[in-house]
């Protein structure tokens, strides 16, 4: 396969060695796109957006415009822009924070003015601490060149950003536990209804959280227009998205390539991309960040896009694909994020915070050669009391979705690899061991 | 007399004053303690919870939800091995086991010379390079035992220092912006807001 000639919309600056620098933004187009937009109307600029169908890049996948339009009309309101990045095998805003942090501001700014909000906030994990710097030397540098503060290059409208640290919670990815969080709190999600943030965000303003790659995309949106945009992909899935390649391939990396175009197939094996997979075949993928059901060699060709993942019972959600091929342990595989989860818990609903421990116990049993042919059937019993029915999409018994994700990797290893498990319990070791 | 020393009284002071509300400066002051003591110290906290407007101990139970502040001290150099799942299966557990061997301790221990103290973490978002590991939450991109064990003595020997500030130092860039004597829209919004909610307690 070859890829397609779509342009490269965020990481084309991330090129250069010095992509981070105000002299290379400046050189490369920085802040034609904010220029432009403060040449329209706040409501031109929204109407761009909603013309690109630019959904959410942080796992959700929701169209920024109708979130925008969602925004409840209050004297104050903010803009909070999601970096916590800390969904397992997710890097793709690292990449954005450290190689382009004045896109960045840019297309943060460029929001703000869209939504009319002189305050926003960039949210990062704390484990970002070069992304960290990186964003406040773009804020420093925008304010010296007149793209931030009072008057923003004489149009009349002033806006600040700060950024502000996390410090190691991967449950403030949650936009309501990242507004407790910002507030100064324990990353606790809240309940929605009534806490959505356009309406009930943060400080009880109505506040709109969006994702580092979302807000990346405006400043090529509004120079070249929602229109040229949309007419990349195809379908819902518009524009060109970041996915991260990671595990069992040759050249696992991130790689922008144009929505729906392209299959898990061509990004795991083509040799402009992940290059193939160095040791024996793949096994299984995950295709959307950890709390995504997996796929299978028979899947390879669904096409990278968020409905045509969606409608093959999983999801694209965070853009990151796992590869693992036929030498990896399903078992500790599956006991592995299952850790992750019971760790992350934040402990607020029952059958997550004591779901997951458990499953846990079983799993690591299970993997060191203790497990007992019960265990199979009490794995699949409790995560069906944390997502009831096992289904894709999951449903909910919890105040966020954290929990319903539990389940996705077990079910998954179960269903498909059931032999597996019983050999673990058989031999009473792990066979891959 | 102000519990920050170094001119980081007047960096907390800025902290204070760059969100609408001043519990929001919270975690971040709580990071300033750790730069200034290396841990989030019990006077620390204290001086915290004055800026914030809150007791100690909501100080305290903030913290204590979040890996990245420590209440009891570490080693100069936190390191962190990451064996979430891009991470396993490129070795991160076996990689985790040698550190374990290498520097003498177990995960979350710190050795007896006070250098280093070892964890183990969930995802760092660089899984490319894996497995990852992280000095002070710097990438430092050693994924084979013998760079790790050449990073290690790297270290001892007081290399590296200007790249792996020690532990607590997390942004080193500062916001150069005087908000104070902003006189814009900005400023005077965030002032309307301050006497709203002081008004309100
Ligand atoms: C447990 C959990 C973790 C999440 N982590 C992240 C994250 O790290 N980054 C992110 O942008 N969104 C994350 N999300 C999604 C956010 O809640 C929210 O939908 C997103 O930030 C909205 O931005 P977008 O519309 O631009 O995608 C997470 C959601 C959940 C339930
Ligand atoms: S589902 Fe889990 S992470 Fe989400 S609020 Fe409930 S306990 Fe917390
Ligand atoms: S899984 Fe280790 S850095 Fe992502």
């Amino acid at each position: 396969m070859s890829l397609t000639d779509a342009p490269k919309i965020i990481t084309a600056r991330a090129q250069y060695d010095d992509s981070h620098t105000l002299e290379r933004f400046l050189a490369t187009g920085g802040n034609d796109g904010l220029k432009k937009a403060l040449t329209m109307t706040p409501e031109a600029v929204q109407a761009e957006v909603d013309a690109a169908s630019l959904l959410g890049r942080g796992g959700a996948g929701f169209p920024a415009g109708r979130k925008w339009a969602m925004l409840r009309k209050a004297d104050v309101s903010y803009l909070v822009v999601n970096g916590d990045e800390s969904e397992p095998a997710t890097f793709k805003d690292h990449l954005l924070v450290e190689r382009d942090a004045h896109q960045l501001v840019e297309g943060v700014t460029i929001a703000s003015y869209a939504l009319q909000v002189n305050q926003a906030f960039i949210f990062l994990r704390g484990e970002f601490a070069l992304g960290l710097e990186r964003v406040q030397e773009a804020i420093n540098d925008a304010y010296k060149t007149g793209a931030l503060g009072t008057n923003i290059f004489g149009s009349g409208f002033s806006l600040d950003i700060v950024v502000h640290p996390g410090a190691g919670a991967y449950i403030c990815g949650e936009e309501t536990a990242l507004l407790e969080a910002l507030e100064g709190k324990r990353g606790y999600p809240r309940i929605k209804p009534p806490f959505f943030p356009a309406a009930i965000g943060l400080y009880g303003e109505p506040t709109v959280v969006n994702n580092v790659e979302t807000m990346s995309n405006l400043p090529w949106i509004v120079l070249n227009g929602g229109a040229a945009f949309a007419a990349l992909g195809a379908g819902r899935s518009t524009g060109t998205r970041l996915f991260a390649l990671s595990g069992h391939v040759r050249n696992p990396g991130v790689y922008e390539l144009e929505m729906v175009k392209h299959t898990f197939r061509d990004l795991i094996f083509s040799p402009e991309l992940g290059g193939g997979v160095p040791n024996g075949d793949v096994k299984a993928i995950i295709p959307g960040g950890v709390s995504a059901p997996w796929f299978y060699p028979e899947q390879l060709d669904i096409p990278l896009g968020q409905d045509e993942v969606a409608e093959q019972g999983s999801m694209l959600g965070s853009g990151s694909i796992v590869v693992m091929d036929t030498n990896t342990c399903m078992v500790r595989a599956a006991w592995r994020i299952t850790k992750f989860f019971s760790r992350e818990s934040c402990g607020q609903c029952t059958p997550c915070r004591e779901g997951s421990g458990w499953l846990e116990r079983v799993l690591w049993r299970l993997e060191n050669g203790q497990g007992r042919m019960e265990d199979l059937d009490l794995l699949l019993d409790l995560c069906d009391n944390i997502a009831p029915g096992l289904g894709w999409p999951p449903q909910q018994t919890t105040i966020c979705v954290l929990g319903p994700s539990i389940p996705s990797s077990i079910h998954s290893a179960i269903s498909r690899f059931r032999d597996e498990f019983l050999a673990h319990i058989t031999q009473g070791k792990c066979p891959h061991a | 007399m102000s519990y920050f020393t170094d001119g980081r009284q007047a960096r907390a002071e800025q902290l204070i004053a760059i969100y609408p509300e001043q519990r929001s400066a919270l975690i971040p002051l709580c990071h300033l303690v750790q730069e200034q003591d290396g841990y989030l110290s019990e006077e620390g906290m204290v001086a915290v919870a004055e800026l914030c407007g809150v007791t100690p101990a909501e100080v305290r139970g903030t913290a204590t939800f979040y890996d990245m502040l420590h209440t009891e001290p570490v080693g100069k150099y936190l390191v962190g091995v990451c064996t979430n799942i891009a991470c396993l299966l490129a070795g991160g557990l076996e990689l985790l086991e040698h550190a374990e061997g290498s520097l003498g301790v177990r995960v979350g221990a710190t050795t007896e010379d006070g250098l280093f103290t070892l964890e183990e973490t969930e995802c760092l978002a660089d899984c490319n390079i894996a497995p990852c590991v992280q000095v002070n939450h710097r990438y430092v991109r050693t994924t084979t035992p013998e760079q790790f064990d050449a990073l290690v003595s790297e270290l001892r020997d007081g290399g590296r220092a200007s790249e792996i500030p020690s532990h607590g130092t997390l942004i080193r860039t500062r916001r150069d912006v005087d908000l104070a004597a902003d006189p814009g829209l900005v400023a005077q919004e965030r002032a309307a807001r301050r006497a709203a909610v002081e008004g309100q307690s």
